[in-house]
């Protein structure tokens, strides 16, 4: 309810509907005599004080018929819209439950009449089933089914292939029952959006068909009728006509406005909705001098959303030249929030809030926006777990990378294309000149990976940032991709921020390790020191967990109970005392990331 | 039991190339390879998923059971965990909160989960549920397509530990998927490699990672990511 009301689309929607849904009600009871009410000194009136949008030709007042009218308008499109829903639904549901011959059979006709054009096949219902107001509605309903079929069929096939239709099947439930329990329920709401359009669009083209006189027959009337009977007269007097005109397109407006956002309201549903209001998050210690020497320093950075989600949490994170320092945390620790937040890229309607934020020396939050933008471009270096987030699937790969030169180095087309093809062989492409005329899609997975370094190395990057770059790719081109940017960043000189859920692939590669939790940096250590050093009980958890070539098979292995709490639900003190052993009564106190050892940072209170 | 011969082609393409494989009673198979390597494909022909030529011998083709990669896409978001698992039950009403009760304990789940929605469990849990909904329908083999790979590391030892006491308590028979070889070592006894749809190497879970005969699988064992430990 609340995303409704939201966006000025939405107001309007909920409004315009809330009216109709009045109108529909209300308008016969106060109207409903003077609508009826026959004048005979009052003919064929155009607008007056009295009778705002005329009379006709029994006298009666426009106005009051319009405002009467709109409960047999949309009464028949909520009847056709239901007919055409459920007749829609049956036929594109029958063919999961039929056997396989007659399947065929219901989805080659609904595939038929789909491309059956909808107009034709209402009027050639509505000729058959009568003249009159029955036959509009079924007409109408008939032109939606194939609609509503069609997509009932599709989402329908995209609930069947998923594995719980598979284990259903597995476990022997027949397929009627798969279809009431799993299949139908998962796509209702869907369904149930696009009957709000489907409103719309019923309620247009029955005032459509009682216009052209096939629809709703005197004494009844409609506001196609009604449009229909002032529509000779349009130039004389407009108003007796665009009265109803205007009540047709208000409500189809409102119908669809409302149509579209619940749908876009549901597609962003994905995250939960958090209770409590934004909490603060404290600000601790001296901000002190800014690090000259490093590449990247952020003081804490927060990340928030509405509804008190805030998935980071005052992280601070220090990055020096030639240095490639792992973050690792499980999923939704919010690791990837801090990357977006320091490349500028958090999404609507995140907030990103630091009381530092500085990239080779320069302050972010400072710089106008076009340098900021030319210092990102040229010095940030983004690698992402898809390689595709980065690449355009329609552009070839050479003018892809090549654009990176001329948009922010200004190099002409042919010394950008070239630098390109050398970018490529850098990053150990095969053939790159013609690898460079190729589309994305031709190249192998592990290929697109190096491709989008290549592209990071087209300026000179000070800071590469690479997000679970290797987590989609088998562990043997894991492996040449953790090499190449081993490579690239001794060679460069640069920085890497290298973000993985693996503790295993973070202790190969870094040199420093920064371990998240729960939006929080609980320990930042050497990579030297993480197998037997570590001294955060998390860190110490996640190390032992971790099953190796070597491990002892005769015993179990170690596990952490419980869950790292959501983003809406951190708690003010030390966010893993729920699944800590060693938890006490302190730990309800937020711990401090302090000084452990050299090099070495901690927060926990047992940490001594 | 025994996967004999089976193909599984997709038109042109043959995902399964004459893959013959033993399951022996009563033990963990493991089986690795790259993504694409016709794993998952093996999984679903044996399931009865998908058709196949070839012979799966000494299991009835409805008593296979599998349990899927990501719990939140195998369980209806729908459904209470209980109703999930009294699914595959052939019970009386009046037995099925009992079996339900059971199988929630089998897997070291609280009972009281069981009027819980998938989306309210952590996902090691959802996975703990998902094998108890296949446990229900007492298989003769149960099939884990990367049930771990979804997971987090520090749950992931928990479902880990839990196919494994299910050997030890039930004899349970299992062919148990992953690209991850420390894992596949870890709960195997029978470790076997697929590559570009063939079967390269099978033998016992130390012997293969010890001394591996096939190239193939000596590039993957030279991949897995190491954790320096003093
Ligand atoms: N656009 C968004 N709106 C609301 N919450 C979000 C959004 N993006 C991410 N989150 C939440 O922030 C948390 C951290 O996300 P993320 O940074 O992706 O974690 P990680 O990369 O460590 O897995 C998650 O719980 C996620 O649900
Ligand atoms: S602060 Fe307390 S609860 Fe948190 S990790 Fe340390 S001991 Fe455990
Ligand atoms: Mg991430």
């Amino acid at each position: 309810m609340r995303h409704l009301l939201r966006t000025p689309a939405g107001i309007a929607g909920t409004l315009l509907v809330a009216l109709m849904v009045i109108l529909a009600i209300a308008g016969p009871l106060i109207w409903g005599a003077e609508a009826e009410r026959i004048d005979s000194a009052a003919i064929l009136q155009g607008a007056s004080a009295a009778h705002p949008l005329g009379t006709d030709n029994l006298g009666r007042d426009i106005l009051a018929r319009v405002l009467v009218g709109g409960r047999l308008s949309l009464g028949l499109a909520l009847i056709a819209t239901l007919i055409g829903a459920v007749a829609g639904v049956l036929l594109g549901a029958l063919p999961s439950v039929l056997p396989r011959r007659a399947a065929r059979l219901v989805t080659g006709t609904v595939n038929a009449l789909v491309a059956f054009p909808g107009l034709l096949l209402a009027m050639f219902t509505a000729v058959i089933a009568g003249l009159g107001a029955r036959g509009a509605v079924l007409g109408i309903g008939a032109a939606l089914a194939p609609g509503f079929a069609r997509l009932t069929q599709t989402l329908a096939a995209s609930v069947a292939g998923a594995d719980y239709v598979s284990v259903a099947r597995m476990l022997g439930v027949s397929r009627w029952r798969v279809l009431t329990r799993h299949v139908l329920p998962n796509i209702a709401e869907p369904l149930i959006l696009n009957l709000t359009q489907a409103l719309g669009g019923a309620l247009i083209a029955l005032a459509g068909m009682s216009f052209l006189g096939l629809g709703v027959q005197p004494p009844s009337f409609d506001w196609g009728r009604l449009l229909f009977d002032g529509f000779g007269r349009i130039y004389a007097t407009p108003a007796v006509a665009l009265g109803p005109a205007a009540a047709i397109a208000l409500a189809g407006i409102g119908f669809n406005l409302l149509g579209d956002v619940l749908a876009r309201a549901a597609s962003r549903r994905a995250t939960p909705p958090g209770e409590a209001a934004g909490r603060p998050v404290p600000e601790v210690g001296e901000l002190g001098e800014p690090d000259q020497d490093a590449v990247l320093e952020v003081r804490d950075l927060t990340v928030a959303f509405p509804g008190g989600v805030t998935p980071v949490r005052g992280l601070s994170l220090t990055v020096a030249p030639g240095e490639i320092v792992g973050l690792v945390g499980e999923s939704g620790s919010g690791k990837s929030l801090t990357a977006s937040a320091i490349g500028g890229l958090v999404p609507y309607p995140g907030e990103v809030s630091a009381r530092r934020l500085r990239l080779c020396g320069a302050d972010l939050d400072e710089l106008p926006e076009q340098e900021r933008r030319k210092l990102l471009g040229t010095s940030l270096a983004m690698v992402f777990q898809d390689p595709m987030a980065s690449l355009n699937p329609a552009l070839r790969i050479g003018g892809q990378l090549a654009e990176v030169a001329t948009v922010h180095q200004g190099a002409s087309r042919t010394e950008a294309f070239a630098r390109a093809v050398d970018r490529l062989e850098h990053v150990r492409i095969p053939e790159p000149a013609a690898r460079a005329r190729q589309h994305p899609h031709e190249l192998s997975g592990g290929m697109r990976q190096r491709a989008v370094i290549a592209m990071g190395l087209m300026g000179e990057p000070r800071l590469i940032i690479a997000d679970e770059p290797t987590t989609a790719l088998d562990v043997t081109v894991q492996r040449e991709i953790l090499r190449l940017l081993r490579e690239v960043t001794d060679e460069t000189g640069a920085a890497t921020l290298f973000i993985s859920h693996d503790i295993a692939v973070i202790g190969e590669l870094c040199h420093r390790v920064v371990v998240m939790y729960a939006g929080r940096v609980v320990e930042e250590l050497p990579v030297e020191g993480l197998a037997s050093d570590a001294a955060h009980p998390y860190t110490r958890a996640l190390v032992a967990s971790l099953p190796d070539m070597e491990t002892d098979r005769s015993r179990p292995l170690a596990s952490i109970p419980g869950r790292q709490p959501s983003p809406a639900e951190v708690p003010d003190g030390c966010a893993f005392a729920d699944r800590c052993e060693l938890a006490s009564a302190k730990c309800a106190e937020l711990p401090p990331l302090i000084p452990y050892r050299a090099g070495h940072r901690v927060a926990c209170w047992e940490a001594k | 039991m025994i996967i004999k011969n089976l193909t599984v082609r997709f038109g042109s393409f043959t995902a399964v190339d004459d893959v013959t494989l033993e399951i022996p009673d009563g033990a963990i198979v493991g089986l690795v390879g790259e993504s694409g390597s016709g794993k998952s494909t093996l999984a679903r022909a044996v399931s009865g998923l998908v058709p196949y030529t070839g012979a799966v011998e000494g299991v009835d083709p409805g008593r296979v059971q599998m349990v899927f990669q990501d719990p939140l896409t195998s369980l209806d978001p729908r459904m209470t965990v209980g109703a999930s698992v009294a699914e595959g039950l052939r019970l009386p009403r009046a037995a099925r909160q009992a079996e339900v009760e059971r199988l929630l304990t089998l897997v070291s789940l609280p009972v009281s989960l069981a009027g819980r929605y998938p989306r309210e469990l952590s996902g090691g849990q959802r996975q703990r549920v998902a094998i108890a909904r296949a446990l229900g329908a007492r298989p003769a083999l149960l099939i884990a397509d990367e049930i771990t790979s979804a997971l987090d590391v520090s749950v992931q030892g928990a479902v880990l530990n839990l196919i494994r006491s299910l050997r030890e308590e039930i004899g349970l028979s299992m062919l148990f998927i992953s690209h991850n070889l420390a894992v596949v070592r870890y709960v195997s006894d029978v470790v076997a490699v697929m590559h570009r749809g063939r079967l390269v190497e099978a033998g016992p879970a130390e012997e293969v990672v010890k001394a591996p005969a096939d190239a193939y699988t000596r590039s993957l064992l030279d991949a897995v990511p190491r954790l320096a430990r003093s």
